[in-house]
């Protein structure tokens, strides 16, 4: 399963997923994707396509062909085991409340 | 005739259901979720048409560049033009998602198969018509826009959040450059209101026809892919652009504007149908010239797409053998 833009062989060039991180500190966060020849193409045109107002300090690209992604048509069973376990989140325990730094 | 059968049955499917429920709840479509064929296909043929439209919408202001009066103007003309290219590019990418691939869409726009906004095939003769385009061309298109930014598929909401982000500096822009005619010599001003007398309708065109002849509009809304009415948003265009009309001390071309006190917007004249229909069917100023343009550019590239697919092809060969 590849990423969603990914159409194959009828492509000149392949198709690259973007990230890009907009300042030091923050994670890199998809932007969008691109078509380029090879890796540095890819990161160049990223440049010219997703950083025209300096909006990023550093990119990434990955062939969208290399993206491995979870089955969308099993997504409720995928992602259902944090159901029922709101004990893992602080607001589940209640008896604490209003007692001061907890 | 099994075809009422399927679509009733279709129409209760789990998987229409789930669709539904997320329209219901204003969630986004995303690109591997079930979707209706139909809704796919008005999205493919949406965006596409919104991606040929930036493409296209290069080349009135490209025949600029080189003639622009001041070393300012070619470079702001220039980052205007290499951001319609990058709005193309988003919007190309985000129909790609829905499983169309990119050369398709590019033989569709060479071949004619594929439309693209009628505004871009008037023609630009004077340097006023770069003030117009900005100001009502890109004024009507953000006003078009800002609403697709809540579009229910999300790759296409997405592309348009970055998209309308940089589209308000061309409008200013073009505003500036009327301003500064309108603050200029007679024959200045006299250019600037020429332009905007030719721009004017065919701006208030770009919102579609009218809602009563314009049937796939009611749908578009029901998916929340639309989200008002060609005609709302036509008035809303109107109401925007009047005050500014007058900072600009330019009139608009048309004798019915007033102020409706009791429906508190302006009444406007009706607009020429038949000529949009005309420039859509192919006949307008300069349909011919943009599509071999851009075919031209398409093919001429070729080699050059042709060349860096090879040569990274033998990079990849090397560093396997080595």
């Amino acid at each position: 399963m590849t990423s969603p833009g990914d159409s194959g062989g009828r492509e000149t060039w392949p198709l690259w997923e973007v990230f890009i991180r907009s300042s030091r500190g923050l994670s890199h966060v998809h932007a969008g994707s691109l078509h380029a020849p090879d890796e540095t193409m890819a990161v160049r045109n990223a440049r010219d396509l997703y950083t025209r107002r300096a909006e990023g300090v550093s990119i990434w690209v990955v062939r969208a062909s290399h993206i491995t992604s979870s089955d969308p048509d099993a997504k409720g069973e995928f992602f259902e085991s944090p159901q029922g376990k709101e004990y893992r989140h602080a607001t589940y325990y209640t008896e604490s409340e209003a007692v001061p730094h907890l | 005739m099994t075809a009422p059968v399927e679509a009733a049955l279709a129409d209760t499917s789990a998987e229409q259901r789930e669709f539904d429920r997320m329209i219901e709840k204003d969630l986004r479509i995303e690109p591997r979720d079930w979707m209706p064929d139909d809704y796919r296909k008005t999205l493919i043929r949406q965006i596409s048409q919104h991606a040929h439209s930036e493409i296209i919408g290069m080349q009135p202001e490209g025949n600029w560049i080189t003639r622009a009066p001041s070393l300012k103007r070619k470079a702001i003309l220039m980052a205007k033009v290499q951001d319609e290219a990058g709005h193309g590019l988003y919007l190309y990418s985000a129909a790609q998602t829905l499983g169309i691939d990119r050369e398709t869409m590019f033989e569709q726009l060479i071949t004619g198969a594929a439309k693209y906004s009628s505004i871009f095939n008037y023609t630009s003769p004077t340097w006023a018509d770069m003030g117009s385009i900005g100001w009502l061309v890109d004024g009507a298109a953000i006003c078009n826009q800002v609403p697709l930014c809540r579009a229910s598929y999300g790759p296409y909401g997405r592309a348009m959040t970055r998209i309308c982000k940089e589209e308000s500096f061309h409008q200013r822009q073009g505003f500036e450059i009327l301003l500064e005619l309108m603050r200029g010599t007679e024959a200045q001003r006299q250019m600037a209101q020429e332009s905007v007398n030719r721009w004017y309708a065919p701006a208030l065109m770009m919102f579609g026809p009218p809602d009563e002849d314009s049937p796939n509009s009611q749908r578009s809304m029901a998916w929340k892919i639309k989200r008002f009415s060609n005609d709302d948003l036509r008035q809303r265009f109107v109401d925007m652009l009047v005050p500014q009309a007058e900072v600009l001390g330019i009139t608009l071309p048309d004798p019915d504007l007033k102020w409706n006190e009791e429906r508190g917007h302006y009444d406007f004249g009706p607009l020429n149908w038949d000529e949009f229909y005309e420039v859509l069917a192919g006949r307008g100023q300069a349909n011919a010239v943009r599509v071999a343009r851009r075919r031209k550019a398409h093919e001429d590239g070729a080699w050059v797409r042709e060349a860096a697919r090879a040569y990274a092809d033998r990079e990849v060969a090397e560093r396997m053998a080595s």
